[in-house]
């Protein structure tokens, strides 16, 4: 009985979220999508047909053929665009195979910390929000920069002799994805580590397995799920990242994210624009799904 | 209470497991003192005592998590005191079961048969047998969270057997248990131990579970053995007055010994009573004694006990505790000495014989009580 009341509550609680989701995320998709299907055209807006309400159903029925395909039959045409995709995701692949590389061995660290340490060392991972993004990547422009601090160091250290162009390469922009992205995977991994109780690897000592065996058989599948949402946290916004590989890339070779601004800024091609976006969202949809699926799965499991 | 098996009491026999000396200090407290003790083949051997008396220390350096600050722990004759837990033939059932929670009960249970290498024929038949002695056939597929703690008790005990372990190591095992469960289990834990014959030390703080499964056991206090012996004697002939305390409910009544005669020690009370209660080797003349008496070996009655009765005082009921198997009734004697006397609630009647304000009679035989010099 009591139930069946909260449920009304409920409903209301659950639609709000709901409303606000689809006025600021559906609404906005949606209105992609039909710009994606139009024409551009040297008006304001810059593209037709724009619908007018006035027009009734003869002007919706003109307003519908007005639409087409065409804006994505040009992004399989022209090779850019493919090559833009395929270095956002090569650069979104790497970037996230090193942040693993680097963010596991930290969470694991955090989470063998002892209590006041532990959160001494969330605090220093979190610490960098505290900072503007856009300001923390003008930075790294400075390190990177060639009398900057990283080449100074190096040559300090006998790394390297003389100063080494580092900026408008693909390796400031490992270096800034890496450097932005790491709390995104360090915080899903130390939480799933944090979980792993010592009397599990104790149990497994007792059964047999030398430390590393332990950490195989037992620490690595109980991270899994961390892993994976950490890994999709940043797989997923690197593949749309503009302000990175544009303050530090090169433009010889354009992730999408630029590719879209160019389209969008420069060529006042809002339609293509639109189709580019459009694409990049299906793209990623698969790797969002299999998160929910996975994350749908462990909270079913605890 | 087992059967009769006792191989502590024959001095010929060889220990399976025998600790000389073993210390472990955490910071500046000695967990576990200069403890020495013998464990034999096929024995349930309990560990009891308060937390913080060390018994869970005692059993993580029998296990290898910890090591010894010096001392040896001898397995079969081989100082095992440096060997990690890894290569050791010695296994533990943890307190929370630690069941890897990625792995289903299969899996779990084949976990130490497959570190070493064991064929997997052998591996699902071992599996197989130690499902049907636990009886957990039909759930091998399960992961932990899908199972009842009962059943997740079971795995975990199934696993730590896998092994075939010379000794097995309980951590609090039936902890987690609801009473009914954990008295049931406590059963079928002491026959499956005869049923294998492995040796197991087994951990506990429920005095009615270490004397339910346990051959022997051990009263642990700050890191050192207070007293090792079988359950009975631990509880008829406790070794000190914490020993008596500790087990059970016990009634101590501080005096001096005046005489002792034919077995019988006379004894004088703070309070100027005198009783008289069975004599051991170690008391004489002059000795400032407790005398331990469990309340259930008290007779309650409203008159004088016919006859002569080696103890009898006269007293009044101060209060009476109903716990439905037995009346517990708090006398205050005469002299001024309170003692405990429990009664079996044999009858069924609504009005208790005795309530609250009446004058009654204790009385108890010589040999209902032991003298306690400390």
């Amino acid at each position: 009985m009591a139930r069946r009341q909260n449920a009304g509550g409920t409903f209301v609680v659950v639609l709000v979220p709901y409303l606000w989701l689809a006025a600021l995320f559906l609404v906005p998709c949606l209105i992609i999508l039909k710009i994606s299907l139009s024409q551009t055209a040297i008006a304001q807006p810059p593209y037709t047909p724009v619908y007018d309400f006035a027009v009734g159903w003869a002007g919706f029925k003109e307003f519908i053929s007005g639409l087409s395909f065409q804006n994505y039959s040009a992004l399989a045409q022209d090779t850019i665009y493919l090559s833009s995709y395929l270095k956002s995701l090569q650069v979104a692949a790497v970037s996230t195979a090193i942040l693993l590389v680097i963010g596991y061995p930290l969470a694991y660290g955090i989470s063998r910390a002892t209590g006041r340490w532990q959160a001494l060392l969330v605090l220093l991972v979190i610490l960098p929000f505290w900072t503007s993004f856009l300001i923390r990547v003008y930075a790294w422009i400075t390190i990177l920069q060639t009398d900057g601090l990283f080449n100074r160091a190096l040559q300090a250290l006998g790394i390297i002799s003389a100063p080494v162009a580092w900026l408008a390469s693909d390796t400031a922009v490992y270096i800034g994805i890496v450097y932005s992205y790491l709390p995104f995977m360090v915080l899903p991994l130390y939480a799933s580590l944090q979980h792993v109780d010592d009397s599990l690897l104790e149990a497994a000592a007792d059964l047999g397995c030398r430390r590393w065996k332990a950490f195989w058989k037992i620490t690595v599948p109980l991270s899994l799920p961390g892993a994976i949402a950490g890994a999709l946290l940043c797989f997923i916004p690197v593949v749309g990242e503009f302000v990175i590989p544009d303050l530090l890339g090169s433009s010889s070779s354009m992730m999408i994210g630029q590719t879209l601004w160019t389209e969008f800024f420069s060529n006042k091609d809002w339609p293509i624009a639109g189709a580019i976006a459009i694409v990049l969202l299906i793209v990623l949809v698969g790797p969002i799904a299999g998160f929910e699926f996975i994350r749908a799965r462990d909270l079913k499991g605890r | 209470m087992r059967a009769s098996f006792a191989p502590w009491a024959d001095p010929g026999a060889k220990p399976l497991l025998r600790l000389e000396g073993v210390s472990k200090r955490f910071a500046d407290t000695a967990a576990v003192d200069n403890l020495s003790l013998d464990i034999f083949e096929r024995e349930f051997f309990a560990l009891l005592g308060p937390s913080g008396s060390g018994k869970t220390t005692l059993l993580r350096l029998l296990a290898g998590f910890e090591r010894p600050d010096s001392g040896k722990i001898l397995l079969d004759g081989e100082d095992i005191a440096g060997v990690p837990p890894y290569r050791r033939p010695v296994n533990m059932m943890f307190q929370n079961y630690a069941l890897f929670p990625h792995l289903n009960v299969a899996s779990n249970i084949a976990f130490g048969l497959r570190q070493e290498r064991m064929p997997r024929r052998e591996i699902r038949q071992r599996v197989a047998e130690l499902l049907a002695l636990v009886k957990l056939e039909g759930l091998e597929r399960r992961r932990p969270h899908q199972l009842s703690g009962g059943q997740r008790q079971r795995v975990a005990l199934a696993r730590s057997l896998a092994k075939r372990p010379k000794v097995l190591l309980l951590d609090e095992p039936l902890a987690a248990l609801d009473r009914k469960l954990r008295e049931q289990t406590q059963f079928e834990l002491a026959k499956l131990q005869e049923q294998l014959g492995t040796t197991f030390v087994i951990v506990t703080h429920d005095q009615q579970e270490a004397m339910t499964m346990a051959h022997r056991m051990a009263v642990m206090d700050n890191g050192r053995l207070i007293q090792v012996a079988p359950p009975s004697e631990v509880y008829e002939q406790p070794a000190s007055r914490w020993v008596a305390d500790f087990i059970g409910d016990v009634n101590l009544l501080e005096g001096e010994v005046k005489t002792t005669q034919s077995g019988v020690a006379t004894v004088a009370g703070k309070n100027g009573e005198e009783f008289r209660l069975a004599v051991s080797a170690d008391i004489w003349p002059g000795m400032h004694v407790w005398a331990a008496l469990r309340p259930e070996k008290i007779q309650v009655g409203p008159q004088p006990p016919a006859g002569a009765a080696d103890n009898k005082f006269r007293g009044v009921v101060e209060d009476i505790a109903y716990r439905g198997n037995v009346i517990v009734y708090r006398v205050k004697l005469a002299l001024g000495d309170e003692l405990m006397a429990s009664v079996a609630n044999a009858s069924r009647l609504m009005e208790l014989p005795i309530s609250r304000g009446d004058e009654v009679w204790l009385s108890w035989p010589a040999a209902a009580g032991v003298l306690l010099s400390h």
